[in-house]
C-alpha cells in the first residue's frame, strides 16, 4: 500500500491470490475429507455454508459500516425457499401429493405460492432473487430516509421479530415452529447419500462468493464503501448519493446470506424459525468481529473458529458455551478490535509510526520559540 | 443577475426563533476570491450550510448562476459545481490521498459508473498534477489518517478541486495550522483563484490580509459591510463588533 503498484504487478498479485484460494479449496475438497471423521466433516460443511453468510455481513458491516443484526431473516429465507422445493419431492404414485404437515393441519390444497416450487430451476432462482429484492426494498426504505447507525441496527432487529412471528405462526403454510424437515430427494437423488456433493458445492459457492466480495471491495467501488463507513455525510458534498450504494450492498449481502442458508439447510436437513431468532443474527456479527471485520478472509476464519470452538466446548461442557461466547465478544471489543486477522500485526515488525511533518518538537525553530516565548 | 455566480436574496434561517441568518443579501462575481469574516456566531457556517443544501432556508433564496437551488439535494448541488471544504478537515481516513482524490474526481457518481467505469488516463493525469499542486505527490499512497493536520487541509482542498467545481466554499482553512502551513494554504488558494470562484470563511486576520481582495463582514446573520481589508478594518461598526476585541482576532 505504501508504494504505487504498477498494473502488471497488481495483476500478478491477483493471480497469486486466486492461486491460494483455489489451493485451499482443493485441500478442503481432496485432503480434508480423509482427515476428519464424517461427523466433523459434516460440521465443516455447515460452517462453510455459514461463512458465506458471514461474507455478506462483512460486506455490509466491515466495509460499509452498516451493522445489520437481522441477517438471520435472509439466511432463513434461503433455507425455506430450498426446503419448499424439497418438501414437494413427493413420489408421483403417492396417494397424497401434499407435504405431510399440510395433511396434519388439514390443508385441502397446495397454497398458490408453493406451486411453482415443484420446479428446481424456479426454487434456485427464487433463492437468489427473493431475498435480494426484500433486502433491496427494505434497504431502500431505510436508507432513503437517512436512517443510520443504531437506528438502522434496531430496525434490522425489529425485522427479525416480524419475520420470526410470521413464520412461527403460520402452521398451515410453513409448519410453524417445527419448520420444514425430513427431506427425501433433490433432483431425484437421495439427499442423505449426496452430502459430500453438497459439501463440495458449498466450497464452490464460497469461492464464488469470496470472488464477488473481493471484486466489490476493491477499486473505486470498494473505496466508496469505505468512504460511506468513514464519513457518509461528506460523500454527499463530493456529489455522491450514498443511498443507491447502500441499497446495492445490502441486497448483495442479503443474497449471500440466503445462499448460505440454502446450503446450511440441505446439510442440516432442517429449516425452522429459530434461524430468524435475534440471537442467531447477532452470532453472525460476532463471527465476523472475531475473525476481523473488513478483511473478508477474517469473516470466513472467524465463522469456522467460533463455530468449531462452540461445538467442541459444548461437547465437553454443555453449559459453558454462552459464557465463552460472551467472553469472546468482550475480548474482541476490548483488546482485539481487528479480530484474529488483526493478530498478525502483533507478529509483524511494528510499523514505524510515520511522522508526517519533520517532527515538530525537534524543529529548531519551534524549540527556540519555546525557549523565548516572547520573540 | 446572470453576471454573478452566487447570489442570495433576503435569505433567512430561523432556528426556532433564533435567526442565524437574517435577511442576508450577498453576491459574488465569477472568478472572485471573497473572504467572509465575522465574530463567533455571526452565521458564517450556517451560511455555507444554506448554500450547499445541508439545510433549507426559512425564507429567501440562494441562486447559483441565476438558478434557484432550493429544491436540490446536497449531492445535486455539488454536481452543479459547488464544492465545500469543512472547518475540520474531512477526508476519508482509511483511503490514501490518491484514492481520496479519485473518489472526488469520479465523473460517474452513480452506482454503475463507480463499479464499472475505469478512471480515464486523462483523469489519472489530472490527479497526478493535482497531487503536485497540493504538495502531496510523495505521500500520494499514504493513508489520509497518517497525514498531518495541514496536509489533510490541503488534501481536502484538493478533493474540492478534483470535483471541478466553479465555486469553492472553504471554511476556516488555516485553523490550527503552523505559520508555514498557513502560508502554503494561502498560496494554494491564490493559485486556485485564477481558475475558480472561491468563498473563504476565516478568523485569522493576517491570513485574510494575505489572500483577500474583497472582504464581507457578517454580523448577527446579516452583512455588516463590504470592501477591501483596509476599508473594512477602519470601519467603525466593524471595529465595534469585531475588531474591537483584538485579542480574539489576531492570533
Amino acid at each position: 500500500m505504501m508504494t504505487v503498484v504498477p498494473k502488471k504487478r497488481r495483476d500478478n498479485r491477483l493471480l497469486v491470490e486466486a492461486g491460494i484460494v483455489i489451493a485451499i479449496a482443493s485441500i478442503l475438497i481432496l485432503i480434508v475429507p480423509w482427515i476428519l471423521t464424517d461427523f466433523r466433516l459434516s460440521l465443516l460443511g455447515r460452517f462453510l455454508a455459514l461463512s458465506i453468510a458471514a461474507l455478506g455481513i462483512d460486506l455490509i458491516w466491515g466495509y460499509t459500516g452498516l451493522l445489520s443484526m437481522g441477517h438471520g431473516v435472509f439466511f432463513a429465507l434461503g433455507g425455506y425457499l430450498l426446503a419448499m422445493y424439497l418438501k414437494l419431492q413427493i413420489p408421483k404414485d403417492a396417494a397424497n401429493q401434499l407435504p405431510e404437515f399440510m395433511n396434519l393441519y388439514g390443508v385441502p390444497e397446495l397454497p398458490w405460492f408453493w406451486k411453482p416450487f415443484h420446479d428446481f430451476g424456479f426454487a434456485f432462482l427464487a433463492i437468489l432473487i427473493v431475498p435480494t429484492i426484500i433486502g433491496g426494498l427494505l434497504g431502500y426504505l431505510v436508507f432513503r430516509n437517512r436512517i443510520r447507525g443504531v437506528y438502522f441496527s434496531i430496525l434490522t432487529q425489529a425485522a427479525t421479530v416480524v419475520f420470526f412471528n410470521f413464520f412461527n405462526g403460520q402452521q398451515k403454510l410453513f409448519n410453524g415452529t417445527n419448520g420444514l424437515t425430513d427431506f427425501k430427494t433433490i433432483l431425484g437423488a437421495d439427499v442423505g447419500q449426496y452430502q459430500f456433493t453438497f459439501y463440495i458445492l458449498t466450497i464452490v459457492a464460497l469461492v464464488l462468493a469470496y470472488a464477488l466480495c473481493r471484486w466489490l471491495t476493491s477499486g473505486r467501488f470498494g473505496n466508496l464503501l469505505v468512504a460511506i463507513r468513514d464519513d457518509e455525510n461528506r460523500l454527499r458534498f463530493s456529489g455522491y448519493n450514498p443511498t443507491g450504494f447502500k441499497v446495492i450492498v445490502f441486497a448483495v449481502s442479503a443474497a449471500l446470506a440466503a445462499i448460505g442458508g440454502a446450503f446450511y439447510t440441505i446439510q442440516t436437513g432442517r429449516v425452522s424459525p429459530q434461524l430468524m431468532d435475534i440471537g442467531f443474527s447477532i452470532e453472525m456479527v460476532i463471527w465476523v468481529a472475531a475473525g476481523g471485520r473488513g478483511t473478508l478472509i477474517g469473516a470466513i476464519l472467524g465463522t469456522l473458529l467460533v463455530n468449531f470452538a462452540k461445538s467442541l466446548l459444548s461437547e465437553q461442557f454443555p453449559e459453558v458455551w454462552l459464557f465463552f461466547q460472551g467472553a469472546l465478544f468482550l475480548i474482541v471489543v476490548t483488546v482485539l478490535p481487528d479480530g484474529v486477522v488483526g493478530l498478525r500485526k502483533l507478529f509483524r515488525h511494528r510499523q514505524q509510526p510515520i511522522t508526517t511533518y519533520p517532527n515538530i518538537d525537534l524543529n529548531p525553530e519551534v524549540q527556540s520559540e519555546r525557549e523565548h516565548p516572547h520573540n | 443577475m446572470n453576471e454573478s455566480i452566487l447570489t442570495t436574496e433576503n435569505l433567512t434561517m430561523d432556528f426556532d426563533g433564533f435567526k442565524a441568518i437574517n435577511n442576508l443579501n450577498f453576491s459574488m462575481a465569477p472568478g472572485e476570491l471573497r473572504v467572509v469574516i465575522g465574530p463567533n456566531g455571526a452565521g458564517k457556517t450556517t451560511f455555507l450550510d444554506l448554500i450547499t443544501g445541508k439545510i433549507k432556508p426559512t425564507t429567501g433564496q440562494v441562486l447559483f448562476k441565476g438558478k434557484n437551488i432550493r429544491r436540490y439535494s446536497e449531492e445535486q448541488i455539488s454536481r452543479l459545481g459547488i464544492g465545500r471544504k469543512f472547518q475540520t478537515p474531512r477526508v476519508y481516513l482509511n483511503l490514501t490521498a490518491r484514492e481520496n482524490l479519485e473518489l472526488a474526481a469520479n465523473k460517474h457518481k452513480d452506482v454503475w459508473g463507480t463499479l464499472f467505469k475505469q478512471l480515464s488516463r486523462d483523469e489519472r493525469d489530472r490527479i497526478g498534477i493535482l497531487l503536485e499542486t497540493i504538495g502531496l505527490a510523495v505521500k500520494a499512497e499514504r493513508k489520509a489518517d497518517l497525514l498531518s493536520h495541514g496536509e489533510k487541509q490541503r488534501l481536502e482542498i484538493g478533493m474540492l478541486v478534483a470535483q471541478s467545481p466553479e465555486l469553492l466554499l472553504v471554511d476556516e482553512p488555516v485553523a490550527g495550522l503552523t505559520d508555514e502551513e498557513t502560508e502554503n494554504v494561502g498560496h494554494l488558494l491564490v493559485t486556485l483563484a485564477e481558475s475558480h470562484a472561491i468563498l473563504v470563511i476565516e478568523h485569522d486576520m493576517e491570513f485574510v490580509r494575505q489572500i483577500a481582495r474583497k472582504v464581507t463582514v457578517l454580523h448577527q446573520g446579516t452583512v455588516l459591510c463590504e470592501g477591501t481589508i483596509d476599508e473594512v478594518q477602519s470601519d467603525p461598526r466593524v471595529i465595534e463588533v469585531y475588531l474591537g476585541q483584538p485579542q480574539s482576532v489576531d492570533s
